[in-house]
């Protein structure tokens, strides 16, 4: 029986999810990515290929997220597309009449807006962390707190306290003011939510109209405190899928099955060594990182270039 | 600014007897130097321009020309002169703009203290082929803009660019000039070109600078070529010099809907060229702009009305000297993947 495979390589976590001919998911698996997209692909590989049975055969494979490109080289993958088109295909397979799609990563954020499963309008967060996972788990960890807690406490909160959430770095030194002035654990968490929420509406969600029905996914999205949040000031229902977080995967997969060729794929890729040189270039006073992609000693790949002076062979 | 600096040094060599030090292209080391003496919150032009003129004054220039004003960068020739002196550099400024108009008179003082010699008449006569010469520039851009996303074999049109630019160096006569724009207009349409009829188009517009010079864009252009996407580009010299005031007029006119009165520097023309590509089914706006650039972003909630009123999805990018060029490449092309998933 075919199968498809797609990941979805971010900067905190890599997610893999197998889907057959139905788009119905098979296994899927999510690691930490700890700041090694190779390694972390290839465990991940390994997770899954546990719990594949052997009557399939994987006809394509598709690679997003921001380490996409990479991946797609190591995986031989059919497709490699941007995290957008990813997100909305794999939204649109389950929710066939979404409307908006509110997304916070761990790096990044964004909102895409639908008509009639049409992309109609996104929108990615520029220039600044605030309001990300990344600003979430550093926090958690400064407060003490186990980012799975996190969601919970900040619910136990009546009195949320009000951050500064313009930047992260305002937003922390705020934070440690509140903490100093001895408000309670849980309504700087609570507070830390809500500041998530306005933050993304005002730099990310500016000038949109939000539409139901509206699904919120990422990483962030498994956050109860944060989604509270969302519905009370869009004032609708927010909709989290359980696998809210696989959906970048599961729509790469999807697009993988609609590229397919007849090419079969092996995913024994345990031993490939796989390995990044990056110099930098002294033809001009540009002065371009190079960066030159071995799989197994052999170079497959030069990236970095702007003019022609390094291409492949 | 790309190949504009050709028509510029035509002009100045002919009429006046200077060594002209041709500005090296932009690149990294032009903005670092740029970045590192100017104020943090200028926009990236003021950057560019003082890493050029540094790399220069090294080359050995002792004079300097500028041309600005419309916004902010009508103050910025005296702050770079002023940093450029702080720095211990010895040369002049010239600003060939005072107060926001070209004052003939003050510019034709500056070329009688350069050469004494300088006659009007010689002066107006390659002033005359120098204004040909943009004109003819512009629109062959606009040819080559519209169709070398689907050139069949690979630099054929910027080859032929290149060819065509060392031969309007060397022109004596307005016609000799005119007879060249029209055999290299010929070849240009001579390029073999794979282009569907329904393609896939895009108009871009904002900020004079970042439009004009390809390195401050990331070579945006190059990029949605690649995508195979015609691209539209209202702004060039030829608007800026000679038709700017006849466009914001026609733009007040025809975009009453969305401003009453006139705006900063090429806001309104934006409007009403937005307003353009809304009406002539285009499939997408991309507005650019250097960060802190302030009529660009005063523009832009008007742009996002327009987008909403024609259905034509718009897409921003502001430019800065520490911009992620990953980053403009994941929304760019998740933008083409759009306006592809529209078109289905």
């Amino acid at each position: 029986m075919n199968c498809y495979l797609g990941v979805d390589i971010g900067s905190i976590s890599t997610k893999g999810v197998i889907i057959d001919e139905n788009n119905n998911i098979i296994t899927s698996a999510y690691i930490w990515t700890e700041g090694n997209p190779v390694n972390a692909v290839k465990n991940l590989i390994e997770i899954l290929k546990k719990d594949l049975n052997s009557k399939y055969i994987v006809k394509g494979i598709g690679t997003t997220g921001s380490a996409r490109k990479l991946i797609g080289l190591l995986l031989n993958a059919n497709i490699v597309k941007n995290e957008i088109m990813a997100h909305a295909v794999g939204t649109l397979a389950l929710y066939p009449d979404v409307k908006t799609i509110l997304e916070i990563g761990g790096q990044d954020s964004k909102i895409i807006l639908l008509n009639n499963g049409i992309i109609t309008d996104y929108a990615m967060n520029t220039l600044c962390a605030a309001g990300t996972g990344s600003f979430l788990s550093s926090q958690a960890k400064r407060l003490n707190i186990n980012i799975e807690d996190f969601g919970s406490l900040a619910l136990k909160s009546t009195n949320p306290v009000k951050i500064a959430a313009r930047c992260t770095v305002f937003a922390e030194s705020d934070l440690i003011h509140k903490a100093q002035v001895g408000y309670k654990k849980e309504d700087i968490v609570a507070g830390l939510c809500k500041s998530i929420v306005l933050n993304y509406l005002n730099n990310v969600g500016k000038g949109k109209k939000i539409k139901s029905p509206v699904i919120f996914q990422g990483g962030v999205s498994k956050n109860i405190g944060v989604l509270k949040y969302f519905k009370e000031i869009l004032n609708t229902d927010v909709i989290v899928d359980p696998n809210s977080h696989l959906m970048g995967a599961l729509g790469i997969a999807i697009l993988a099955k609609k590229n397919k060729t007849n090419n079969i794929y092996d995913l024994n890729i345990k031993n490939i060594d796989f390995l990044t040189k990056a110099n930098e270039c002294k033809g001009c006073s540009n002065n371009c990182e190079i960066l030159k992609i071995y799989k197994d000693d052999k170079l497959i790949d030069i990236w970095g270039n702007r003019c022609d002076r390094y291409i492949k062979n | 600014m790309a190949n504009y600096y050709i028509p510029a040094n035509y002009l100045i060599k002919n009429i006046c007897d200077v060594e002209i030090i041709e500005a090296p292209f932009i690149t990294t080391q032009t903005i670092e130097l740029g970045n590192k003496y100017s104020p943090e919150f200028v926009c990236t032009p003021f950057k560019y321009t003082l890493g050029t003129m540094i790399e220069c004054l090294d080359k050995g220039a002792n004079m300097l020309l500028q041309f600005g004003g419309g916004c902010r960068y009508g103050y910025y020739s005296e702050l770079q002169e002023q940093i450029l002196k702080d720095l211990g550099y010895k040369f002049e400024l010239v600003n060939l703009i005072t107060a926001g108009k070209i004052n003939i008179k003050k510019i034709y003082k500056i070329i009688k203290k350069i050469d004494k010699n300088f006659k009007v008449s010689k002066g107006l006569y390659y002033l005359y082929i120098t204004v040909n010469m943009i004109k003819y520039m512009d629109k062959i851009d606009d040819y080559i803009r519209q169709n070398i996303g689907f050139e069949v074999e690979k630099n054929s049109f910027n080859n032929l660019l290149k060819e065509m630019l060392e031969k309007f160096k060397t022109v004596n006569n307005p016609i000799q000039l005119y007879i060249l724009y029209k055999i290299y207009f010929k070849k240009f349409k001579k390029i073999k070109i794979n282009k569907p009829k329904n393609c896939l188009k895009v108009g871009i517009i904002g900020e004079l600078y970042t439009l004009m010079e390809p390195f401050s864009n990331y070579f945006l252009e190059k990029e949605l070529a690649s995508f195979n996407i015609e691209i539209k580009r209202f702004t060039n010299v030829n608007y800026l010099l000679f038709d700017n005031k006849k466009i914001v007029n026609k733009a007040l006119k025809k975009s009453k809907k969305y401003m009453k009165y006139k705006m900063c520097a090429d806001s309104s023309t934006n409007v009403y060229w937005a307003k353009y590509l809304g009406i002539n089914k285009y499939d997408g706006i991309i507005h650019i702009k250097s960060s802190f650039c302030t009529p660009e972003i005063g523009v832009m909630p008007i742009l996002d009305k327009i987008a909403n009123d024609y259905n034509i999805p718009i897409i921003y990018f502001s430019f800065d000297a520490n911009t992620s060029e990953v980053g403009i490449k994941t929304r760019l092309e998740a933008f083409y993947d759009m306006l592809e998933m529209r078109r289905k």
